[in-house]
């Protein structure tokens, strides 16, 4: 029996804005298991960011506002808890690296006393311990030369570096939850490839459970056990990676999947052309009572449009939120 | 450049120990000075100051005569037999003024500056962190102190309380942090939003470090140049006091010697001139460390 590590319960968000209160984030249960990486997709603006900045515990207050729900720990709920004994959570048993590696290391500082920082946080170490650890953990994610590069600053480094080293700093107190908010969406293709690999033989290594966030299906194949698709604020759909990719159920989801270009081995084959899925997410604060992809969606119909469909499970593990499931099963 | 790295595949445990003590950290503040040491104008602003202090601390051992006593006949031009620099027009000793007057008038920009910058800083830097009422609140108290006339306002203080070095310092830096406030808060507000402290937040810093060791590093630069302003503006703050006559006037300053000459600069330039030219001096020097230290901390700049 895995067991479960994070737990997320009916998790409210709000933000205020100028048009009225705007629900970033309705009604999300997720769960995460030991050792396992949840894929969160989404487009941007879909609450992606808002559900790790949640967990964290950095939502910004005001404008925002977490209106109800839990976020378990092992059992401590992250919500209740006081701000000193957040900082002792962050970093140290669940972390964070952002998308933009180029602007998320601090310039004035060696990349060394930087990682360094964390265990010295946490752990209280020495400076010369510390330091130690850090090379340590330079090491870890394949930075060459580490014992020289160590002393170096953010700007002498490419963009897969710094994020190796945005690793090494999320990674150096041992955290048993690590959330990757797109990790690889600045780096290049070849680098990105590198970084999965990397996050992907450090979960191995240390049993850290990642919390995968991006747009990129490509990414969530390469990445992910579990799936969790979001909408303006709401999980539509939730499966085991196979059946995400294999039988996505919420046209949402088949439209994720379809934009994503593929490779063939013969250029000449006819390809299926790439669909893109109209429109934009809507803003928040403009959602009805129906469906909130509705708007969008090329199957929806009155009833759609009128009601929010509940998330129903088509399979074992495999919820799916959209009345066309529904319609099939009634057909 | 020594190329001693040993080969990472023959290092045992014990060898990988040492290795971990190896790399040779330069250590910041090393750096910064070496960078410092080869900018030639901020070491001749360098060598300039502690030119300047030798001369306003040391020699005045040496160099005993009393900058109020009557030594000569008034007004003699600069190169008078046993006046180098001339006299005023009360016949005081214009050399014997610089070396004396000196230490007040570099203590007074000293300790003005550093009120000011400590002032200015912490009002700035709680104000673009924190935000909110507190920056509302913050912000209304530095925009009253901005829109006081500032001399006028030094002058009261000055007049209320007794002229004494401690007052005047105590006036310029009171009227003059608002430069300092307001340059913090900028940065803090632009800082305090990027990236690298939001990372610092998700490693679990606490918001004084993060204040301290995370925005403060990063708002350095422009704060040290403004610093180095206020230490400039400060001395010829107290020039300015002094000229108007609300310094004590028991202690000579080189302000105080422009002032009491005023009226006689038509006719003997070097009673003003030459107390002039050394407020400049000290000045340029100042100015010319802060824009130095400015180019040696940012590592950006390092490797140009």
């Amino acid at each position: 029996m895995p067991e479960r590590l994070l737990e997320i319960e009916d998790l409210r968000v709000e933000f205020k804005t100028r048009d009225g209160i705007a629900k970033v984030i309705d009604n999300l249960n997720i769960s995460l298991q030991t050792g396992e990486t949840l894929g969160i997709v989404g487009e941007s603006g879909c609450g992606k960011s808002m559900t790790a900045l949640s967990i964290m515990g950095l939502v910004p207050i005001p404008p925002g506002r977490i209106a109800g729900g839990r976020i378990l720990l092992d059992g401590e709920d992250l919500l209740q808890a006081s701000e000193p004994r957040m900082r002792e959570v962050r970093g140290n048993e669940i972390s964070m690296i952002f998308q933009e590696p180029m602007t998320s290391l601090n310039p004035v500082y060696s990349i060394g006393d930087q990682i360094a920082e964390t265990a010295r946080l946490h752990e209280g170490l020495s400076r010369a311990d510390a330091m130690a650890r850090a090379l340590e953990m330079l090491r870890a994610v394949g930075i060459p030369a580490a014992e020289r590069r160590i002393n170096e600053y953010p700007h002498q480094m490419s963009g897969g570096m710094r994020q190796r080293v945005m690793i090494a700093m999320a990674l150096a107190c041992k955290p048993r939850v690590l959330i990757a908010d797109e990790p690889t969406t600045a780096l290049d293709v070849t680098v990105q490839a590198q970084i999965f690999d990397l996050l992907n033989d450090l979960k191995e290594k240390t049993g850290t459970a990642i919390i995968m966030i991006t747009h990129d299906m490509g990414a969530i194949a390469e990445m992910a056990q579990r799936v969790v698709v979001m909408y303006a604020g709401h999980i539509i759909e939730q499966a085991d990676v196979g059946q995400i990719l294999t039988d996505p159920r919420h046209p949402y989801t088949q439209g994720l999947i379809r934009c994503v270009p593929h490779l063939t081995q013969t250029p000449s084959v006819e390809r299926p052309p790439l669909l893109e899925i109209p429109g934009v997410v809507p803003a928040l604060s403009q959602l009805g009572s129906g469906c909130s992809f509705a708007p969008r969606c090329q199957y929806a119909d009155a009833k759609c449009r009128a009601e929010m469909p509940p998330s129903t499970a088509i399979d074992s593990g495999h919820d799916v939120a959209c009345w066309l499931t529904e319609r099939e099963a009634a057909a | 450049m020594s190329e001693q790295h040993s080969s990472p595949n023959q290092a045992a445990s014990a060898a990988f120990e040492a290795e971990i003590q190896m790399p040779s950290i330069e250590h910041p503040l090393r750096e910064a000075a070496r960078m410092f040491a080869r900018n030639k104008a901020a070491v001749g602003g360098l060598i300039l100051l502690i030119g300047i202090l030798l001369l306003t601390l040391v020699v005045p051992f040496f160099y005993t005569v009393d900058p109020f006593d009557l030594v000569w006949a008034p007004l003699s031009p600069p190169g008078t037999e046993n006046v180098p620099f001339g006299t005023d027009y009360l016949g005081r000793d214009i050399l014997a003024g610089i070396v004396h007057g000196g230490r007040a008038t570099l203590a007074v920009g000293g300790a003005a500056a550093i009120l000011a910058v400590i002032i200015g800083l912490s009002v700035g830097s709680l104000a673009g962190y924190y935000g909110g009422w507190v920056d509302e609140v913050l912000m209304r108290i530095t925009e009253f102190f901005q829109v006081l006339p500032t001399l006028l306002f030094a002058m009261v203080i000055v007049a209320l309380f007794k002229p004494s070095v401690a007052t005047v310092a105590f006036a310029i830096g009171v009227v003059s942090w608002t430069a300092v406030a307001r340059l913090a808060r900028s940065e803090f507000l632009r800082i305090r939003s990027l990236d690298y402290v939001k990372s610092a937040r998700s490693i679990g810093s606490s918001n004084r470090r993060i204040i301290w060791l995370v925005i403060l590093p990063n708002a350095m630069p422009p704060l040290m140049v403004q610093a180095t302003l206020a230490v400039g503006g400060a001395i010829l703050f107290e020039a300015g006091l002094s000229f108007l006559g609300l310094a004590d006037p028991n202690v000579m300053s080189w302000g105080f010697m422009i002032g009491s000459s005023r009226d006689y600069l038509m006719d003997a330039w070097w009673t003003v001139t030459i107390p002039g030219i050394f407020i400049f001096l000290t000045v340029l020097a100042v100015s010319l460390i802060g824009d130095g230290l400015n180019d040696a901390t940012n590592p950006k700049l390092r490797e140009r």
